[in-house]
């Protein structure tokens, strides 16, 4: 039996336990505690043919790039900063460990009182929340860039632009991916709170909108959606990474 | 050719009192001297083999030379220039074979050749037809399109050479390339580099700790004392092997035992 076999199957049966046990206990809760299974399918599915419902997701997806490309950005110019001068280090580093420290909670209240819009408020609690784990997954990329190949690449004295395309960044594309792999994940979790306190469209807002309605098959479908959307931006950043990194070898035995 | 009767105009190579120390990086007050006051020429086309003891510096005059590092004192010349100081003036001058292969894993054979005419900023299909016409060269036709990790040790060692000689240099400088290889793979490949740089008229620095690898890629041998200074010039061309063997083999235990007395 191969490995991907084997991860499928055992994660259908967990996938299907859970989904079991939710039924059955919706047998012996009221539909506001648990509501059975395809009820909670049938709203999922209606997000998907309702026009305004599907803006409300797509709302979601656009926050989420949005916030995490600009975080990606400026992560980028601060790791190459930080790794390139050791003065620029000692300035950053503290900082970018303090602002991680913050609690995204924390965030949201200070977007609120600083900006007046809905995007402003959430695209800067995305950055906020994200930008550390960025600059430093590149770093550490960075950092691990191979003195040897660096000596090689600089002995046929390369132009800076030409190190940086020819050696930095096949260095730090396995890092980028991760790092984008790991916030995606966390930009989906802020990107809801974000939403829940501020906004008038998106995931958040509906799920605001459920809990209003005490209606909790809308707030796990509505939970599903993001889920999925975030499943689903992996697969694409997995694909990606196997085509990048198709050259790494492949041990026949794992671990 | 010695250090003092050369013309320095006419060397290819010119290490002029050359001292270089390096601050140890624990306690940054102190430094360790790893080159003391190294003075040697060669000359254009010579085939110079550097023998030395592990940790004698021959790594460090390497790096000198490749303009890596900088020295502390006196002046290191190549084709005239400064290696560190007119760096990009060595573009395509200067290429290096060093002890590990150092080929980019995520490009595949011919990629890894490419890299220097590439940086050269020669057109697709020219570097293509370079890189190709020395992989053939080096018996690596057919595997242009393997993945580093899908090569052995010595086809891996074979593409770095491709790499070095593509761009042309007038000056290869080698350090110990081969000593990873087994003895058959590593005899071939040096029977090949000899046969490169002769044809191609080539300067050639070689950097071993091999006698045998010297007396095979050398015209001269240098050997080197720890901190880098010459212990000792031999002439190969013409010289009974036999004779400058015990030679060299004499410079390098009498002063490897001067300088594990001098650490005492």
């Amino acid at each position: 039996m191969n490995r991907w076999y084997t991860l499928r199957t055992e994660t259908l049966i967990g996938l299907g336990g859970v989904v079991l046990a939710w039924q059955i206990a919706s047998y012996f809760f009221p539909p506001y505690l648990f509501p059975p299974v395809p009820a909670i399918a049938q709203k999922f599915l209606a997000i998907f043919v309702d026009p305004e419902s599907l803006a409300n997701s797509g709302a979601t997806a656009a926050r989420i790039f949005a916030g995490l490309t600009v975080s990606f950005l400026l992560g980028v110019v601060l790791a190459f900063l930080m790794g390139r001068s050791e003065r620029s280090y000692r300035y950053v580093y503290p900082l970018l460990n303090f602002v991680q420290g913050i609690p995204a909670l924390s965030w949201v209240v200070i977007a609120i009182i600083w900006f007046k819009g809905t995007e402003p408020r959430i695209l800067f609690i995305m950055v906020a929340t994200t930008v550390a784990a960025f600059s430093f997954q590149i770093l550490d990329a960075y950092r691990s860039m191979s003195k040897d190949l660096f000596e090689m690449t600089l002995s046929f004295r390369p132009s800076r632009r030409d190190l940086i395309r020819t050696l930095i960044l096949p260095t730090v594309v396995p890092g980028m991916l991760t790092a984008w792999k790991v916030n995606l994940g966390n930009a989906a979790r802020v990107v809801v709170v974000a939403e829940l306190v501020g906004a008038t469209g998106g995931i958040g807002y509906q799920l605001l909108l459920q809990q209003q309605l005490f209606d909790m098959a809308g707030a796990l479908a509505w939970t599903l959606v993001l889920v999925v959307f975030v499943l689903i931006v992996q697969q694409v950043i997995a694909r990606i990474e196997s085509w990048l990194l198709a050259y790494r070898p492949t041990a026949e035995r794992s671990a | 050719m010695s250090g003092q009767d050369a013309n320095p105009a006419a060397a290819a190579i010119d290490f002029r009192d050359v001292v270089k120390r390096f601050l140890r990086q624990d306690r940054r007050e102190e430094s360790f001297l790893a080159v003391d006051r190294l003075s040697f020429e060669v000359a254009p086309g010579e085939m110079v083999a550097v023998l030395g003891r592990t940790g004698c510096g021959k790594s460090t005059m390497f790096n000198l030379l490749a303009g890596l590092i900088e020295p502390t004192e006196g002046a290191v010349r190549v084709l005239g220039h400064d290696p560190f100081r007119e760096f990009d003036w060595f573009r395509a001058k200067m290429a290096v074979v060093f002890q590990n292969d150092r080929l980019m894993p995520w490009r595949t054979a011919i990629e890894n050749v490419e890299l220097g005419l590439e940086l050269l900023g020669k057109g697709e299909k020219e570097r293509r037809a370079i890189a190709l016409g020395w992989l053939e060269r080096l018996g690596l036709k057919g595997h242009e399109d393997d993945y580093p990790h899908a090569l052995s040790g010595g086809m891996r060692q074979r593409v770095s050479l491709a790499r070095a000689f593509a761009v042309n240099p007038e000056i290869l400088l080698c350090d110990e390339p081969f000593s990873a290889l087994d003895e058959l793979t590593g005899q071939r490949l040096r029977e090949e580099y000899t046969q490169l740089v002769r044809e191609n008229g080539k300067t050639s620095i070689f950097v071993t700790h091999s006698i045998n690898e010297a007396l095979q890629l050398g015209e001269r041998i240098l050997v080197f004392h720890r901190p880098a200074r010459i212990a000792l010039e031999a002439r190969v061309a013409g010289g009974d092997r036999d004779t400058i063997r015990r030679r060299v083999l004499a410079a390098m235990e009498v002063r490897e035992a001067v300088a594990e007395q001098t650490d005492r």
